[in-house]
C-alpha cells in the first residue's frame, strides 16, 4: 500500500432540507491513526461521516482527501481509497458470508471485467483478518450479532481502502463483542496502517481506543485532541449536559468517565468537582 | 498469480472454490431453464387440436407453405407462443427487479399497481378511443410510469419505506382495476375475450402486430437492466452502503424503474396483466438458484416458462379453455397468502 492519505474538512456546513446539522467545521484526521467522534444524539456525527464519504454534499466548505476535494473525485477512485460502513447495512435474505464480503469488491470491478484471483485473495484476506474464514459458507442471517458485525467489517476490508469510516460499529453488541470489534479495528490500524474514523456512543471505549478524540456539540467542533485532553469533566458537561467525574482507567491509563446522576451516588450533583447546580434534585 | 494470492493460498483457493461452485449452480439453472423454455415452446407449436410433427413445424417456421400447418402453426400458435415467451420474460425480469430494489417480495409491479395502470390505460385506449397497437403501447407506458410515480410520491415521507409503498400500491391497483372494469363496461362492442385480456391477461387471438412492440422492448430494455445488475446487487445492502461502494444510487434507481416499468407496460399492452407472473418468477428463481447471484435472467426465464406452460394448460388441460391469467392467478394467489402469513409470523409488518 502507498502512503496513507490524509483526510480533512474545511469550513464544512451540512444539512438536510431546511435543517442545518453541522456548521463551519474544520477538522483534520491524522493519517494512520484511530479517530473517534463523540457527541450527544443528533449532534451531526453521522452526518459528518456521510459527508466525509461524500454520501452528502456540503452546503459550504469541502472535504479534502490528500488535498483533493472528495466531492469532485471520480466515485470509483474514491471508493478504492475510502470506505464507509453505515450504521445499519442490510444483508440480503439468505446471502452467505463469502458472497456478502465479495460485494465489497464492487469498486474494483467494471461492468465487463470478470471476478479474478485478486478479488478472491482480497475476500480471503478480509475473512482471515476478521476471523470469519470458518463462517464463509454460512448464511449471514444465522450469525450472532458480533459475528455479523465482523462480517460487515470484512466486507469493508475487501474494499481494500486505506481509510475506513464506521458509523457506530458497536451498537447493539454486548460488551465482549464491542471489545472484540474495537480490538479488531485496532489490529487493522496497527498491522496495515489503515486510517480509522468512527462514531462511538460509549465515551469510555472511545477514550480507550482513540488516538484522537473529537467531540461535537450542536454541529460544531467542541474539542479535539488526545483522549486525556478531550474527555474532561468540563467537556462532558458542555457536550452532554452531564455531570461526571473523570478518573484514570486503571487498566489502560486512559481517562474514564463516571456519570453523576441525581440518584445512587455518594455526593449529590452540584458539589465537589462536578459543579453544575441546575440538575440538583 | 499475484503476490496477494501467494500470501493467502488456502483462503483464496477456498473462496474461489465456493464462488465457482455457486456460479456453476447458477449456470446449470439458467441452462436447464433455457432448455425447458425451448422444449415447452416446441410442444406448444406441435400440440393442439391437431398435431403437427416437428418437421412440419420447422418447415412452417422457415417460411415454407405446409397445408393446414401454415395457418394453424404460423398464424395462430407461433405468435401466441412467441408472445408467451417474450411477455413472460418481461414480467419475470421486471418483477424481480422491483423485488430486489425494494427488498421485498411483495413489491412486484403487479401487486403495487403498475400492471393495473398499464392495463387500465390500454383497456381505455382500445375500447373507448379505438387507438392503434402502437398508440396503445405508448399510452400503457405513460400510464405505467405515471402510476409508478404516483405510488412513489404517495408513499414518500422522509424517504420511501417498502411497507408504505406496497400498501399505497395495493390501494392504487384496486382503484385502477375498477377503471379497467368501467372501460370494459362502456365498450361499444363488448367482447368477452377482450375483457378477459384486460382483467387477468390472455394470449387468445395473439397477432404478430401485438408481438413485435413487446419483442423490441425486451431486446432494448432487458440489456439495460442486466447492465445495472451489479449496481442493483450493491443496493440490496442499503442505499448508504451502495453509495460507499461507488454506486450512483439515485441514477441507478431511476434507470432501473424506467426500464422495468417499460417492460411491464409493453408486455401488458400486448397480453394484459397476466396475473402474478411478475410476482412469482423472482421467488421461484431465488429458490432454485440459491442466494448470492443475480436473479435477473433466471427470473425472466421462469416467467417465460410459467406463461408458456400456464397458457398450454389453460387451453388444453381442462374441459373449457381458460385464459392464461386464470391459471397463473390460481398459482399466485396461494403464494401471496403464504408470503403474508410467513412475514407476519416473522414479526415484521408485511
Amino acid at each position: 500500500m502507498t502512503t496513507t492519505p490524509s483526510l480533512a474538512a474545511e469550513g464544512l456546513s451540512l444539512g438536510y432540507g431546511d435543517r442545518t446539522v453541522v456548521s463551519d467545521l474544520d477538522l483534520a484526521v491524522p493519517p494512520g491513526a484511530i479517530t473517534v467522534i463523540v457527541g450527544a444524539n443528533a449532534c451531526g456525527k453521522s452526518t459528518l461521516l456521510r459527508a466525509m464519504s461524500r454520501l452528502l454534499s456540503p452546503r459550504t466548505g469541502r472535504v479534502l482527501l490528500d488535498g483533493r476535494e472528495v466531492h469532485r473525485m471520480p466515485a470509483k477512485e474514491l471508493a478504492r481509497v475510502l470506505g464507509l460502513l453505515p450504521q445499519s447495512p442490510i444483508a440480503p435474505e439468505g446471502i452467505t458470508v463469502a458472497d456478502l464480503v465479495g460485494r465489497g469488491r464492487h469498486p474494483h470491478q467494471g461492468v465487463f471485467s470478470r471476478w479474478n484471483e485478486r478479488d478472491d485473495a482480497a475476500v480471503a484476506q478480509a475473512l482471515e483478518a476478521t476471523q470469519t474464514t470458518a463462517l464463509a459458507d454460512r448464511p449471514v442471517d444465522e450469525l450472532s450479532g458480533g459475528q455479523r458485525q465482523r462480517v460487515w467489517i470484512a466486507m469493508s476490508l475487501a474494499q481494500q481502502t486505506e481509510v475506513l469510516l464506521l458509523d457506530e460499529p458497536t451498537t447493539f453488541l454486548d460488551p465482549s463483542h464491542q471489545i472484540e470489534v474495537l480490538d479488531l479495528l485496532t489490529d487493522l490500524n496497527q498491522n496495515r496502517g489503515t486510517t480509522i474514523v468512527m462514531v462511538l456512543h460509549d465515551l469510555n471505549l472511545a477514550a480507550r481506543y482513540a488516538d484522537r478524540l473529537i467531540a461535537l456539540a450542536d454541529g460544531r467542533l467542541h474539542a479535539a485532541g488526545e483522549p486525556s485532553e478531550v474527555l474532561t469533566e468540563e467537556n462532558v458537561r458542555a457536550v452532554f449536559g452531564l455531570d461526571s467525574r473523570v478518573i484514570t482507567d486503571p487498566t489502560s491509563g486512559r481517562p474514564l468517565m463516571l456519570p453523576i446522576g441525581r440518584h445512587r451516588v455518594f455526593e449529590p450533583a452540584g458539589t465537589g468537582a462536578a459543579g453544575g447546580a441546575d440538575t440538583t434534585g | 498469480m499475484s503476490a496477494d494470492v501467494l500470501t493467502q493460498p488456502h483462503g483464496a483457493a477456498a473462496v474461489a472454490r465456493g464462488r465457482t461452485r455457486r456460479a456453476a449452480r447458477r449456470r446449470t439453472v439458467v441452462l436447464v431453464l433455457l432448455v425447458l423454455v425451448l422444449a415447452s415452446f416446441a410442444v406448444t407449436l406441435m400440440v393442439g387440436r391437431t398435431f403437427y410433427s416437428p418437421g412440419e413445424v420447422m418447415r412452417v417456421v422457415l417460411g415454407e407453405q405446409v397445408p393446414g400447418a401454415t395457418f394453424t402453426v404460423g398464424r395462430l400458435r407461433l405468435p401466441r407462443a412467441v408472445l408467451a415467451v417474450v411477455a413472460g420474460f418481461a414480467f419475470g425480469l421486471a418483477g424481480v427487479t422491483f423485488q430486489t430494489m425494494l427488498r421485498n417480495p411483495l413489491a412486484s409491479p403487479d401487486v403495487i399497481g403498475i400492471s393495473s395502470g398499464a392495463s387500465a390505460a390500454a383497456a381505455l385506449a382500445i375500447t373507448t378511443f379505438s387507438l392503434s397497437e402502437a398508440q396503445v403501447s405508448a399510452v400503457a407506458i405513460v400510464a405505467a410510469l405515471a402510476v409508478a410515480m404516483l405510488v412513489y410520491v404517495l408513499a414518500f415521507r422522509d424517504g420511501v419505506v417498502g411497507t408504505r409503498l406496497i400498501l399505497m400500491g395495493i390501494g392504487v391497483a384496486a382503484m385502477l382495476d375498477s377503471v379497467t372494469a368501467y372501460a370494459l363496461s362502456r365498450a361499444a362492442e363488448w367482447d368477452l375475450q377482450e375483457a378477459m385480456r384486460w382483467l387477468t391477461g390472455s394470449l387468445n387471438g395473439t397477432a404478430w402486430s401485438q408481438v413485435v412492440p413487446t419483442l423490441v422492448a425486451v431486446v432494448v430494455l432487458a440489456p439495460a437492466l442486466l447492465w445495472q445488475s451489479r449496481n442493483l446487487s450493491a443496493m440490496q445492502l442499503g442505499d448508504d452502503t451502495a453509495a460507499a461502494l461507488c454506486v450512483r444510487v439515485e441514477r441507478t434507481r431511476i434507470l432501473v424503474i424506467v426500464a422495468a416499468v417499460g417492460l411491464i407496460a409493453f408486455a401488458t399492452a400486448a397480453a394484459g396483466p397476466i396475473a402474478f407472473v411478475a410476482f412469482l418468477s423472482g421467488p421461484i428463481a431465488a429458490r432454485i438458484v440459491g442466494p448470492g447471484g443475480s436473479l435477473l435472467v433466471p427470473a425472466g426465464l421462469v416467467g417465460a416458462l410459467l406463461v408458456l406452460v400456464a397458457d398450454f394448460c389453460g387451453q388444453y388441460a381442462f374441459g373449457t379453455r381458460f385464459p392464461v391469467g386464470v391459471v397463473t392467478g390460481v398459482l399466485g394467489a396461494p403464494y401471496l397468502v403464504y408470503l403474508i402469513i410467513r412475514t407476519h409470523r416473522a414479526g415484521s409488518s408485511l
